[in-house]
């Protein structure tokens, strides 16, 4: 809480434009999932559309933040603003992802048991007899209606057994991500000493294992279609698996993209110096907090 | 460096920019409040259309006016326009307009993102009343769109409503975490935590239970799209997932939801009490104490919505203690307002007899929620005209009256003007004849089990239902007085001083009225 003079940025019109864009993203996005089915169907390409005007709005927007930086109106105070910001942001993120980790729990403790008739609930449940040859099990490798409405999965995602866990793709995931959070801290510990040799070198290296990840999930996808049979539709099995393994992928392409931001922001244009970078901070907390997430879902999705 | 930002930094403590653009590209958290207000007024009188559409088919027994699925439509698009549209926006411009001024702050800490959030509601709103005209209609599942009725039988526009709450979301999350870093970091030296304004105090704690919940929210809506139209199936029993996670889910937003619409009225009736008591507010860190466990307990206690869905009894039990609990804290706060009348030299200006029935009222609406928190009792009540009685007098007498009295009270620092005293006495007697007539009659009906969200009803509730639609339109068109007093005040008037009110105390008295475009550039020194 210093005194003196907070920056209170003039008139703008990235907002303005930033909510159009979010309004073209969410149009396209809408009207192409309700017109699947109908090849004839344009609505793609306001999604396209939409999608490419926010993103160009994000790069002008961040381009005069950092303008602005650079030419040091921000005091003290304001970055302060950024690092609540950033703070409070990513736990907006931790409870999305709470959602999604709650549902995961209350299917595997409550409601598939139930469903096979555990418990005075789930004696209930099967009185009216709906789907009586259900039993309850984890990973569920079939539906209450026996694969009616679903495709039925042959194989799950889960723990193999130690004999077989250096050919087991999530394992090899860990070991990518875990490793790219200890060198994107050692980057940091570069930058700090005022190393920028070893900060870009392991930030590249940060921004690789970020790929190679991206890389063995599509992989494991691949499998899990092709030879697992373990689709979206096959149940809640694959419903929790793919939606959780899926928002984790999704955010580790974004975390991966700020990074490889900061790095070219570091090769290009030499920003950041040794007490004064923010911006690649943000990133890596965001980097941590994908890695911790991932953490989770390897014991709570894989391994347990 | 660039030449432009130089300049637009020596132009920055000039007024408002001319024309249209100024509201369009604004960072002036004056003008991003005052947008909200607007857009909030704008969305309460489409809301409240809704409901006149509502109250009109009921009026009598047997089908009138509408069809049922277009009166389905109305009850939907009413709830989701009037939480999301109506008291979140209105309460998000108080924070904007009073936040920084009540801490002794230049601005909101991220002013470009803060236009940002606003700018996204008009077009996440143009989306919702859009599904009206598409095919198969608007949202017909009610505003807590349960599977399978959002998800099996939900009208092709549902995937429009899901991502239109998405990006109402988006706003709120970005609109609080922008007040949650202004109180946090821009209060001027001196405003210690426990000598912030108790309207600060309640935001902060309404901020912290946004950004908590609204992430949980678009996670649902996002399990809701993939169960439409991607073939999970998190609500669908056949496959493994249950509809009644759809409700745990839900809830577990709904329930933090309810205290973001009524913490900031609590924050806003305690000034109005204070100033209009002409004494010191009593017990002021006890009611900080009372909002942030009524804030910790919310997100222990949404399955008291669901007692009648097949919880095992342990849970039943566990909730409704739980919810019980919230009653001692929430009696602080009424005993703490009593205490600060008691002996006080009371006048009741319009935004006293707001805050005052506020109190009274809000008080009925919480003991009906106490009824509604014991199980038993609910197997009877749930689903009835009494829930319905009960949620609108903590929202309509709650929070929408202390809107009311907060724009009574602070329109004369916003405008300049004071608003005239009679016609808002007026507006202020004809809502609250209104209210009353409108609800409270509906505790009766639901007591004798008339269930909610139908269209027609049997033949003995049609004494008080019209009684309850007299007092609707009653209180509806009064809201049409409320507009014209704004509008009158902000056109012209007697001449507000800037302390405004005798008895008011806080940073933003301290200011010229109307309140400059820019307040405090420096921070304002407080002992």
């Amino acid at each position: 809480m210093s005194g003196g003079s907070y920056y209170v940025p003039d008139q703008s019109r990235f907002p303005i434009f930033m909510a159009l864009s979010l309004f073209l993203l969410v149009m396209g996005a809408s009207s192409t999932i309700n017109n699947l089915d109908d090849p004839a169907s344009n609505s793609v390409y306001i999604l396209y559309f939409g999608f490419a005007c926010l993103f160009l709005t994000m790069f002008f927007w961040f381009r005069q933040v950092i303008k602005e930086h650079l030419a040091g109106l921000d005091s003290n105070q304001l970055k302060q603003s950024y690092v609540y910001g950033m703070a409070w942001f990513i736990f907006s993120e931790v409870m999305f992802f709470a959602a999604f980790f709650g549902a995961l729990f209350y299917v595997r403790a409550l409601a598939v048991p139930w469903l096979a008739g555990e418990g005075s609930k789930g004696a209930a449940i099967t009185a009216i007899e709906l789907w009586p040859a259900f039993e309850s099990s984890w990973p569920v490798m079939t539906t209450p209606d026996q694969g009616n409405e679903f495709d039925l999965a042959k194989k799950s995602m889960a723990w193999p057994g130690w004999s077989k866990a250096l050919q087991w793709l999530p394992m090899w995931n860990t070991i990518v991500l875990l490793s790219s959070s200890w060198t994107v801290h050692l980057a940091h510990l570069g930058l700090k000493k005022g190393n920028r040799r070893k900060f870009n070198v392991y930030l590249g290296i940060t921004v690789f294992l970020a790929l190679i990840f991206v890389g063995l999930q599509a992989l494991e996808y691949y499998e899990a279609y092709a030879h697992y049979g373990l689709k979206l539709n096959s149940g809640i099995y694959g419903s929790t698996f793919f939606m959780l393994t899926g928002f984790h992928g999704f955010h580790v392409m974004m975390g991966g993209f700020m990074l490889a931001i900061m790095l070219a922001r570091s090769v290009f244009a030499g920003h950041f110096e040794q007490h004064d970078h923010f911006g690649f901070e943000a990133a890596s907390w965001y980097w941590h907090f994908v890695d911790v997430v991932w953490l989770m879902l390897f014991i709570f999705v894989y391994i347990l | 460096m660039s030449a432009v930002i130089e300049n637009h930094h020596d132009e920055h403590d000039h007024g408002p920019a001319k024309g249209i653009t100024r509201w369009l590209y604004t960072t002036n958290h004056k003008d991003i409040g005052t947008l909200y207000l607007w857009f909030s007024f704008a969305m309460f009188l489409i809301g409240g259309a809704m409901a006149m559409v509502i109250r009109a088919e009921l009026f009598q027994p047997g089908m009138q006016i509408v069809e049922p699925e277009f009166y389905n439509q109305m009850i939907t698009l009413h709830g989701l326009i009037m939480i999301f549209g109506g008291v979140m926006p209105a309460f998000v411009g108080l924070a904007n307009w009073l936040v920084p001024m009540m801490i002794g702050a230049p601005d909101m800490a991220l002013p470009r993102m803060n236009n940002l959030s606003f700018w996204i509601l008009p077009f996440a709103f143009f989306i919702l009343l859009s599904s009206l005209f598409m095919e198969g209609g608007a949202p017909n599942f009610g505003w807590t769109f349960y599977a399978p009725l959002s998800t099996t039988y939900a009208p092709p526009s549902v995937t429009f409503f899901i991502f239109s709450v998405h990006i109402m979301g988006a706003s709120s999350i970005m609109g609080a975490i922008n007040v949650v870093v202004t109180i946090m970091n821009m209060r001027a030296p001196g405003v210690t935590l426990m000598k912030m304004p108790l309207f600060v105090w309640s935001w902060l704690i309404t901020a912290y239970l946004l950004i908590a919940v609204m992430p949980v929210l678009a996670g649902a809506v996002t399990m809701m799209l993939m169960d439409i139209h991607f073939g999970t199936s998190f609500f669908n029993a056949a496959g493994g997932g249950d509809p009644v996670l759809f409700q745990h889910i839900f809830w577990f937003f709904g329930h933090p939801e309810v205290y973001i619409m009524i913490l900031p009225a609590f924050g806003i009736v305690s000034h109005i009490i204070e100033t209009f008591s002409r004494k010191q507010l009593f017990g002021y860190s006890s009611m900080v104490w009372a909002m942030l466990s009524i804030a910790i307990l919310s997100f222990v206690v949404w399955a008291h919505h669901m007692f009648t869905v097949g919880l095992p009894l342990a849970a039943e039990i566990f909730f409704m203690w739980a919810t019980m609990l919230i009653a001692v804290p929430t009696g602080v706060k009424v005993f703490n307002w009593v205490a600060t009348m008691f002996r006080g030299s009371l006048t009741f200006e319009t935004p006293m007899l707001f805050a005052v029935a506020f109190v009274v009222l809000f008080t009925i609406g919480g003991l009906s929620g106490l009824m509604l928190a014991i199980v038993p009792a609910d197997f009877q009540y749930h689903d009835t005209y009494f829930v319905v009685a009960h949620f609108h007098y903590v929202l309509v007498p709650g929070a929408i009256f202390s809107i009311m009295a907060a724009v009574y009270y602070w329109i004369p620092k916003w405008s300049g003007n004071m608003y005239d005293e009679r016609l808002g006495k007026l507006h202020f007697w004809l809502s609250f004849v209104g209210v009353n007539v409108t609800f409270f009659p509906q505790h009766f009906i639901g007591l004798a089990g008339m269930p909610r969200r139908y269209p027609d009803y049997a033949l003995i509730f049609a004494d008080w239902n019209m009684v309850s639609s007299v007092g609707a339109f009653l209180f509806g068109f009064s809201q049409l007085l409320f507009l014209f007093i704004v509008i009158k005040t902000v056109m012209g008037g007697k001449k507000a001083t800037d302390q405004v009110w005798e008895g008011a105390k806080g940073l933003e008295w301290t200011v010229a009225s109307p309140a400059p475009y820019h307040t405090f550039s420096t921070p304002p020194k407080i002992d």
